[in-house]
C-alpha cells in the first residue's frame, strides 16, 4: 500500500496516516534502545552520558586489546558454534522424523521436544546445575555446550519443520523411484531444497547460545565466561563504555547473519520460481 | 472376470491376494489378483477412492500391502524398498527437482547408478532428442510449461531403462488439447520402446485411447479387466457399462430366459428382448444398458421382426458439431440419449411422439443399479 493515489476518501487517508504513525512508534520502541547505545561506543569520555565529549575509537581498541573481553568472545564462539552444530544434527533429524510420522501422539511428542522454550530459563538452569554437578559437568565447556544445545534444539525443530511442511514429498518418492537410496536422496534432493530452513535454524540456534546468560551464570567457571556473562559483570562491577563497543559489534554480527539468510532465501525462491 | 483373450504372455507383475487397509477396518483394496504382462500398456481406471492409486503405490513400494504378495519378474517384492525395485514413475505434479537443470534431472537416475560420465551425457542427449527439448537442457523446471515439464518427467523415468514404468494421472494437470497430444506421444513411446506401462487415470476416454488392457476399479475391487473394445461391447456389470462410455439405463424385471437372451418387462411399461449378461434368473430385477449410438429413431410403429421397439417422447435436441443428441423420455427414463447424424436433429420437434428401435444384441441385461 505505497500508492497514495489510490486513497480517495478522507477516512481512508486518516486510516493510512494512523497506520504510518503507529508503525513508526512501534519501530522506535523496538529499535531506540539499540540506537541509543551506538553513539556512546564512539565517545571519548569514560562515562555513559550524552552529550558526547568527543569522538574516538578507544573503547573498541580497549575491547580488542583486553584479554578478558577477547577470552569471553572466544568462549562465546566456541560454545555457540559447538552447540549450534549439535542442535542442528539433533533438531534436523527430529524434524525429519516428525514430518513423516503419522500418529495421534505426534502433538504430545512435539510439545515435549519444544518444552525447553517454554520452561523458564532459571528453572532449566537450576535443574541442569543439580543434574550436571554430580557428574562433573559444571564449570566445563562440555556442560555449557550440552545445556545450550538443549535450549537451541527446539528452534531448529521449528524452523526445519516449517520448511519440511512445504516440501513436496513426491520429490523424495521420485528420487526413490529413480533408484536413490534414502541417504542419497537426502543429500542430492532434500538437503539442497531445505538449506534455507537449515540456515535459519542454525542462525536461531547460534543466537540462542550467543546471548544466553542465565545458564552461564549458574554453570560457568571463570574459564568459561561468555560475552554476555562478561557484559553482565561489566555492568555490575566497573561500568565502562567498552560494553557499548561490545554491543555494537554483536549487533553488527547479527545484522550480517540476517542479511546472509535473506540472501539465501531469495536465491532459493529464484531457483524454485524460475524467474 | 471376463476370460476369452489371446494366449497370455508371461506375467511381469503378479498381484496375489492383495489387501490394503490404512485404519485396520476399512479395506481400500479388497483381495486383488492381477497379472500384468511384459510389454503391455495396462490402465487402472476407476473413480477416486476406488483403490487404483493405492494399488499403484503398492507396486511402486510407497505403500505396503496388508495381506498378499506382489511379484515382479517372479520375485516377491513386498519387502523390497522402492529404490531397489527398478521401476520408473511419472507423477501427476511432475515431481521434477527444482534445483537441478533439465539435463541434471534426466541424468539423476544414471548418476545414482554410477554410470560413466560419457555414457550419461550420451543417454541424456538421446533422451532430450526423444522429447525434442535439446535446446532447453540448461533450463530449470520452473522455467518450463506444464507440458514440457511432463515430457522431462517422462524422459527421466525412461532414461534408465526400468523394467516397468508407472504413471499416476500424469496428464491430469494439463489442458484438454495438450492432454490429447501427450496421450498419443506416450502411446507412441510405448510402441517404439516396447516398455511395460501401468497407467492410473479416472478419465475413461484417456484409458480407451491408450491402453492394451484396462482394469476397472470400484470400491476396492477390480470389476473387469479387458481390452478397451471388449469393455465397451461386453461390460460384465452395470458399473462398468456406466463408467465406460455413454449409456442408457432402463429398469425392468426378467420374465423368461432363453439361452443367451431374455425377455424383460420394463418398469415404465413395455417389454424388450435383451442379452442375458448378469442376471440371476427369471423374476429377478435388472438394469438394461443400451448405448446411444445403437439406437434408431423411427416415426411410427411399423414393425420388423426381432427388433425391440419402444414409444418415446422428444424432450430436447443437442447439437455437438460432429454429431447431435436427442434427449428422449423412454419408459420413465427422461434422460434417454440417442446419437444422431449432425443434421438429423432438425426433423425432431420438442414434445413429438416417436418410436425407438434397437437390436436385442445391443441391449444388455445387467445387475440392477
Amino acid at each position: 500500500m505505497s500508492d497514495n493515489s489510490s486513497l480517495r476518501t478522507p477516512s481512508q487517508r486518516i486510516a493510512w496516516t494512523a497506520t504510518i504513525v503507529v508503525s513508526t512508534l512501534v519501530f522506535i520502541f523496538l529499535i531506540a534502545p539499540i540506537l541509543a547505545i551506538m553513539p556512546l561506543s564512539f565517545s571519548s569520555g569514560s562515562y555513559l552520558t550524552y552529550p558526547l565529549p568527543g569522538l574516538s575509537l578507544r573503547w573498541y581498541d580497549d575491547f580488542i586489546t583486553s584479554p578478558r573481553w577477547m577470552h569471553s568472545l572466544k568462549n562465546s564462539m566456541i560454545i555457540g558454534v559447538a552447540s549450534t552444530a549439535l542442535s542442528m544434527v539433533l533438531g534436523t533429524l527430529a524434524a525429519l522424523g516428525l514430518a513423516q510420522w503419522k500418529s495421534r501422539f505426534k502433538p504430545l511428542v512435539l510439545a515435549f521436544v519444544l518444552s525447553p522454550v517454554v520452561v523458564p530459563g532459571v528453572i532449566t538452569a537450576v535443574g541442569l546445575y543439580f543434574f550436571f554437578a554430580p557428574i562433573g559437568l559444571t564449570g566445563s565447556y562440555l556442560g555449557l555446550i550440552l545445556a545450550h544445545t538443549a535450549l537451541a534444539t527446539p528452534f531448529v525443530v521449528i524452523t526445519v519443520g516449517a520448511t519440511l511442511q512445504s516440501f513436496d514429498t513426491n520429490l523424495s518418492r521420485a528420487a526413490a523411484s529413480l533408484g536413490a537410496s534414502p541417504i542419497y536422496a537426502f543429500r542430492r534432493v532434500i538437503l539442497p531444497l531445505i538449506l534455507p530452513g537449515l540456515a535459519s535454524g542454525a542462525l536461531f540456534a547460534f543466537a540462542t547460545s550467543f546471548d544466553e546468560v542465565v545458564i552461564v551464570l549458574f554453570m560457568a567457571g571463570p574459564e568459561q565466561r561468555t560475552l554476555p556473562r562478561e557484559m553482565f559483570s561489566g555492568i555490575r562491577e566497573n561500568i565502562s563504555p567498552t560494553i557499548t563497543a561490545a554491543a555494537v559489534i554483536l549487533t553488527t554480527v547479527s545484522v550480517i547473519l540476517l542479511a546472509t539468510l535473506e540472501g539465501l532465501r531469495r536465491r532459493n525462491e529464484r531457483l524454485k520460481g524460475g524467474g | 472376470m471376463e476370460a476369452g483373450m489371446v494366449t497370455p504372455a508371461p506375467a511381469l507383475v503378479r498381484f496375489s491376494g492383495i489387501q490394503k487397509t490404512y485404519d485396520g477396518e476399512h479395506l481400500v483394496v479388497k483381495n486383488l489378483d492381477l497379472d500384468i504382462r511384459k510389454g503391455e500398456f495396462i490402465t487402472l481406471l476407476g473413480p477416486s477412492g476406488s483403490g487404483k492409486t493405492t494399488t499403484l503405490m503398492m507396486l511402486a513400494g510407497f505403500e505396503v500391502p496388508t495381506h498378499g504378495e506382489i511379484y515382479l519378474a517372479d520375485r516377491p517384492i513386498k519387502n523390497v524398498p522402492p529404490h531397489k525395485r527398478d521401476i520408473g514413475m511419472v507423477f501427476q505434479n511432475y515431481a521434477l527437482f527444482p534445483h537441478l537443470t533439465i539435463a541434471e534431472n534426466i541424468a539423476f537416475p544414471l548418476s545414482v547408478r554410477n554410470t560413466s560420465k560419457a555414457d550419461v551425457q550420451e543417454r541424456v542427449s538421446a533422451a532430450l532428442r526423444m522429447i525434442k527439448m535439446e535446446s532447453l537442457a540448461q533450463r530449470r523446471p520452473g522455467q518450463l510449461s506444464g507440458g514440457q515439464q511432463q515430457r522431462v518427467a517422462l524422459a527421466r523415468a525412461l532414461v534408465f531403462n526400468p523394467q516397468l514404468v508407472l504413471m499416476d494421472e500424469p496428464l491430469g494437470a494439463l489442458d484438454k488439447r495438450l492432454r490429447e497430444q501427450m496421450q498419443l506421444e506416450i502411446k507412441q513411446l510405448h510402441e517404439t520402446m516396447g516398455i511395460t506401462i501401468v497407467y492410473v487415470t479416472h478419465d475413461q476416454s484417456e484409458a480407451l485411447t491408450m491402453s492394451d488392457r484396462i482394469a476397472v476399479f470400484n470400491d476396492g475391487i477390480v470389476q473387469q479387466i479387458d481390452r478397451p473394445d471388449a469393455l465397451y461391447e461386453h461390460p460384465v456389470n452395470s458399473f462398468v457399462a456406466h463408467f465406460i462410455g455413454e449409456n442408457n439405463v432402463l429398469a425392468g424385471t426378467v420374465e423368461t430366459i432363453d439361452k443367451e437372451f431374455c425377455r424383460v418387462v420394463l418398469a415404465g411399461g413395455g417389454a424388450v428382448t435383451a442379452r442375458a449378461v448378469n442376471i440371476s434368473g427369471a423374476g429377478a430385477s435388472t438394469s438394461l444398458s443400451v448405448r446411444p449410438e445403437r439406437i434408431a429413431i423411427v416415426p411410427d410403429g411399423s414393425t420388423s421382426d426381432g427388433v425391440n421397439r419402444l414409444p418415446a417422447k422428444v424432450q430436447n435436441t443437442i447439437y455437438l458439431g460432429d454429431h447431435a443428441l436427442a434427449v428422449l423420455e423412454v419408459a420413465g427414463n427422461g434422460e434417454f440419449m440417442v446419437k444422431l447424424q449432425p443434421g438429423a436433429h432438425h426433423s425432431l420437434t420438442q414434445g413429438e411422439s416417436v418410436f425407438i428401435t434397437f437390436r436385442p444384441e445391443d441391449c444388455l441385461a445387467l445387475d440392477p443399479v
